[in-house]
């Protein structure tokens, strides 16, 4: 079966080609510090919304700008500007993970992941301090 | 202490239920164990087999008995049961009750297990003398399934997860518990609610057939094992429709996923390359490979320990993937993915108790296994089909490695997150697939198994070559293909992609009339194939021509000037106001409330600026529960035979606060300007009756209107006609709004008839501004897609029926 394996073995090498041209395409997740050391480079903050600073959006100026403060848990923040529709329930998140990269001053995003309390509606607490708030 | 209004029958016989089909399962998985052992014709096999059998039944009821208990529960309210409560509500509709078994993860294996009991039926009743080896292997995984309901400790460990389990003993420690009339809190009464996003009909659908798809894949699997075991390897003939079963029902269940992502999912398509949707697509494929080379082997000799490997894979991929989605993590790439229930131990056993063994089994046998060790020749079908089923599996192992990122983070503590662009990394690489599967779809049926006479590929094949390089060449030419985002190595691998496409649909067309001279009977592949290449077309053009039709050209949206890239891809429309937006205009006409479905619906009307399409579209909105606050939306689409315009809500604006704004008066003559926060406001002149107004004063009357403009600080200008209609010593006033700038000005009276001066009252309100942000795409020919799919699962029915016809009509 010679001609069967050479063409196992090209198939072989090229699934590794293209496994590893895939490392290449591959992001990491960072915090905002060390996304600071990397400017221009794209990477994955995890963070979440600083909400003692203004989050800025308006549908009638224009619907497709969206700026806000992201802090993480080492405590440092940064300006984050996003040209598209502001996520419904950004305020009620508990994290956030923002694809993009720095940009000079800010972090010019370009993805956001919304991490809701929703998703581990398991959890105790979560359906804890939702019963309580029907309570009140 | 009491509680009052609890029902604790129900859950208890659920919860006896679910105990019973543990133990039953795992009866009979050792009865079954015992027979497949024995010789065939020793006697004890029989009763080994009858005791199996008998366990198996109860192993049955017992699983519909936990159904049963479960719907029960959910369809009577009873939120005592935390399950009940967290996944279901008084006001949600009737229809969506089945969808609640489903939202959580103990509902969606019970499913699954149901599945496998049916298809547990079918093969006792067919499998013969493979019953108790291909059993084996069922009444385990049943037995694996049931441990996943019980929520049981054993040493510490908790395994599975009790759907049945009070609330109160769940989380025994909230304060509400020490009311025995806890039943009656609003809150608890209400109940939890199904997540918004399930409250669609393809999520009462997409599921039971996706498991079905799921369940089928063990049927090969056991096959495999059975023969693995025995040493027997002619259960072949018997998996080709079962595989061919599991192809149609995964893609089905796969498609349907994809067609609810599309109907109700604001992801903007119907495929995002999404882990959750990956870890369905990745079996699927396999388990197409396998039977590929199933069918190899049946005509030929060829390829049986491909086959074993990738029916064994195909399964195991699939509890893979019931790992992946269950265990919580995909968390940070997934938007789908079931919650953590804290089994991840128990869901990776559960994955490797079938795969260890397996495989051990496979490389133990492997040498058992016969191959020939002739070389295929490559004007045979076998050489093709089998290239064509490895580069599939190795487009499933592409797949599969880039989802399993997650998974590499877990163990070795990385941090490596998804690429830049996800789906253009996924497409880079699957393009090229596509090309290669395309043309082998379509050459494959024209050789012959073994080897084809001299001239008989190239005879059959030029007409079908010809046909499509026309009929590509023309889509290519005039189907205004252009896609650039990527680049033009990518535009270029599109366009050969299209004539793959087109040569697989039309070169299997025409094979059933140049070949198989129109006996439809024998066509199932060919149809298959047809649907199969449909699918592939549907794909480039919808995603290659997918365009965004709401560019924000209104100049609503000033962008900044630090502004690189443009993904101005919302539109804002102010109620009631026409919107310019490329060839529509887009009107905001209104909203209402659906209280039934709980949702709020946007009439969007939209008008072609040449006149040909007037459409609405109902775009909807829906409340989040589950302790989300805001709203998710749901798309709608305006369905073209040749294209699809998808709109949806990207967020809005709803002002239903007083109006405490009051009018400033000012005096202004004709020409003259005066000022508004946002800019100014010309009178140009006055106009006495205008034609323009007609239908707002009768013969007789006196019109006064105002011709005046509002030129915003950005340059933007709005008409304004505010005017008074006098009638002896009645007058109607008539203010006019522009209400992008919240803008009203009325026309107050003529103050001095001397010199023309006249006093306007403005005003500037935030109550007239509701607003909708909208995105809108255009899919191009998705209709093929959607059409292909069905036309492929025809295919895989009529070669089902092709083959287990004359089996079942020889025996009556």
């Amino acid at each position: 079966m010679k001609k069967m394996h050479l063409i196992l073995l090209i198939a072989i090498a090229a699934a590794i080609t293209i496994l590893i041209s895939y490392t290449g395409n591959l992001t990491t997740y960072e915090t905002i510090a060390s996304a600071k050391q990397k400017p221009g480079k794209f990477v994955n903050l995890i963070a979440k919304l600083d909400t003692k600073e203004p989050v800025q959006y308006d549908a009638v100026k224009d619907p497709n700008f969206l700026t806000f403060t992201a802090i993480d848990t080492l405590g440092n923040s940064v300006k984050v500007v996003y040209h598209n529709t502001k996520p419904t329930d950004m305020e009620k998140s508990e994290r956030l993970v923002l694809k993009g990269r720095m940009e000079g001053d800010h972090f010019e995003c370009k993805d956001i992941l919304l991490k809701c309390p929703s998703k581990y509606k398991d959890n105790p607490e979560a359906a804890e301090k939702s019963v309580a708030k029907g309570n009140m | 202490m009491h509680y009052n209004g609890e029902h604790l029958l129900p859950g208890q016989i659920g919860h006896f239920f679910s105990i019973l089909s543990l133990v039953a399962s795992l009866l009979a998985t050792i009865a079954y164990f015992k027979a497949a052992r024995m010789n065939d014709l020793l006697p004890d096999r029989k009763g080994w087999i009858k005791l199996a059998r008998t366990a198996f039944f109860v192993e049955t009821i017992s699983v519909l008995g936990v159904f049963f208990s479960l719907y029960y529960i959910i369809y009577n309210h009873y939120f005592e049961y935390f399950y009940a409560w967290n996944h279901s509500s008084r006001s949600l509709q009737f229809k969506y009750i089945l969808s609640c078994f489903w939202e959580g993860s103990e509902g969606s294996f019970l499913l699954w297990s149901f599945w496998h009991c049916v298809l547990g039926w079918i093969l006792i009743k067919t499998s013969k003398t493979w019953e108790a080896g291909v059993m084996t292997v069922i009444s385990f995984a049943q037995f694996c399934l049931a441990s996943m309901l019980i929520g049981i400790y054993f040493f510490g460990y908790k395994v599975g997860s009790n759907p049945f389990i009070l609330w109160r003993q769940q989380m025994p420690d909230i304060p509400i518990f020490s009311d025995p009339n806890y039943l009656q809190l609003p809150r608890i009464a209400e109940g939890n609610d199904l997540n918004t996003l399930l409250q669609n009909y393809w999520m009462v659908i997409h599921p039971p057939v996706l498991f079905l798809g799921f369940a089928s894949t063990i049927v090969p699997f056991a096959y495999a094992i059975a023969g693995l075991f025995k040493k027997d390897h002619t259960w072949i003939k018997t998996s080709i429709p079962w595989a061919a079963f599991s192809g149609a029902i995964l893609g089905t269940g796969i498609m349907m996923g994809a067609a609810w992502a599309y109907e109700s999912l604001s992801f903007g398509g119907y495929w995002a390359w999404d882990p959750v949707e990956n870890a369905s697509l990745v079996p699927w494929i396999v388990m197409i490979a396998g039977l590929h080379t199933n069918l190899i082997y049946k005509s030929t000799g060829y390829s049986l320990r491909t086959t074993y490997l990738f029916y064994i894979l195909s399964f195991v991929l699939v509890l893979y993937s019931t790992f992946l989605t269950r265990s919580g993590i995909l968390g940070d790439t997934s938007v789908h993915a079931f919650t953590d229930l804290g089994m991840n131990v128990q869901l990776l056993l559960f994955v490797l108790v079938f795969f260890i063994p397996a495989i051990l089994l496979f490389i133990w046998r492997y040498k058992n296994i016969p191959a020939l060790h002739k070389e295929e020749n490559t004007n045979s079908r076998e050489f093709w089909m089998f290239i064509g089923s490895l580069v599939l599996f190795l487009s499933a192992i592409i797949i599969a490695a880039k989802t399993s990122v997650p998974v590499y983070n877990k163990m070795f503590g990385t941090n490596i997150a998804p690429p830049e662009d996800p789906e253009f990394s996924f497409n880079q690489v699957q393009i090229f697939i596509l090309i290669i599967i395309g043309i082998l779809t379509a050459v494959t049926q024209y050789f012959k198994y073994k080897s084809s006479p001299q001239g008989y590929f190239s005879k059959n094949i030029v007409w079908p070559t010809v046909a499509s390089l026309i009929v590509g060449s023309a889509i290519c030419i005039w189907g205004n293909i252009h896609y650039n985002k990527q680049g033009i190595g990518f535009l270029v691998a599109i366009y050969v992609g299209v004539y793959a496409a087109i040569y697989a649909i039309i070169a299997n067309a025409a094979y059933i009339w140049l070949v198989l001279k129109g006996k439809l009977k024998v066509a199932g592949a060919s149809v298959a194939h047809v649907g199969f290449g449909m699918i592939l077309l549907g794909v480039l053009i919808s995603s290659s021509k997918k365009e965004v039709l709401s560019w924000n050209t209104t100049g609503i949206a000033v962008f900044k000037k630090d502004k690189k890239e443009d993904p101005a891809e919302n539109i804002t429309l102010f109620k009631g106001v026409a919107t310019d937006m490329g060839k529509y205009m887009v009107t905001y006409v209104k909203d209402t409330f659906n209280t039934v479905d709980r949702k709020r619906y946007y009439e969007i009307d939209f008008k072609a600026k040449n006149g040909n399409e007037h459409f609405k579209v109902y775009p909807d909105i829906i409340k989040n529960n589950k302790g989300m606050e805001g709203f998710s939306p749901n798309p709608d689409s305006k369905h073209y035979w040749n294209r699809d315009i998808f709109v949806y809500i990207s967020s809005f604006q709803q002002n239903d606060q007083p109006d405490t704004a009051t009018f400033r008066n000012i005096g202004i003559k004709p020409g003259d300007t005066t000022f508004y926060s946002n800019g100014i406001l010309i009178l140009n002149k006055v106009q006495v009756n205008p034609e323009a107004q007609k239908d707002k004063f009768k013969n007789g009357e006196t019109a006064l209107f105002l011709d005046m403009t509002a030129i915003t600080k950005d340059g933007r200008r709005y008409p304004l006609t505010p005017g008074i209609v006098l009638n002896n010593n009645e007058l109607t006033n008539y203010p006019d709004t522009v209400k992008a700038q919240s803008l009203i000005v009325k026309f107050n009276k003529v103050s001095n008839p001397q010199d023309g001066k006249l006093e306007i009252g403005v005003k500037e309100s935030g109550a007239i501004t509701d607003l909708v942000t909208l995105k809108v795409y255009e899919f191009p020919m998705i209709n093929i897609l959607w059409l292909g799919v069905v036309v492929m699962v025809i295919g895989f029915f009529m070669s089902i029926y092709q083959r287990i016809a004359p089996q079942i009509f020889s025996k009556e």
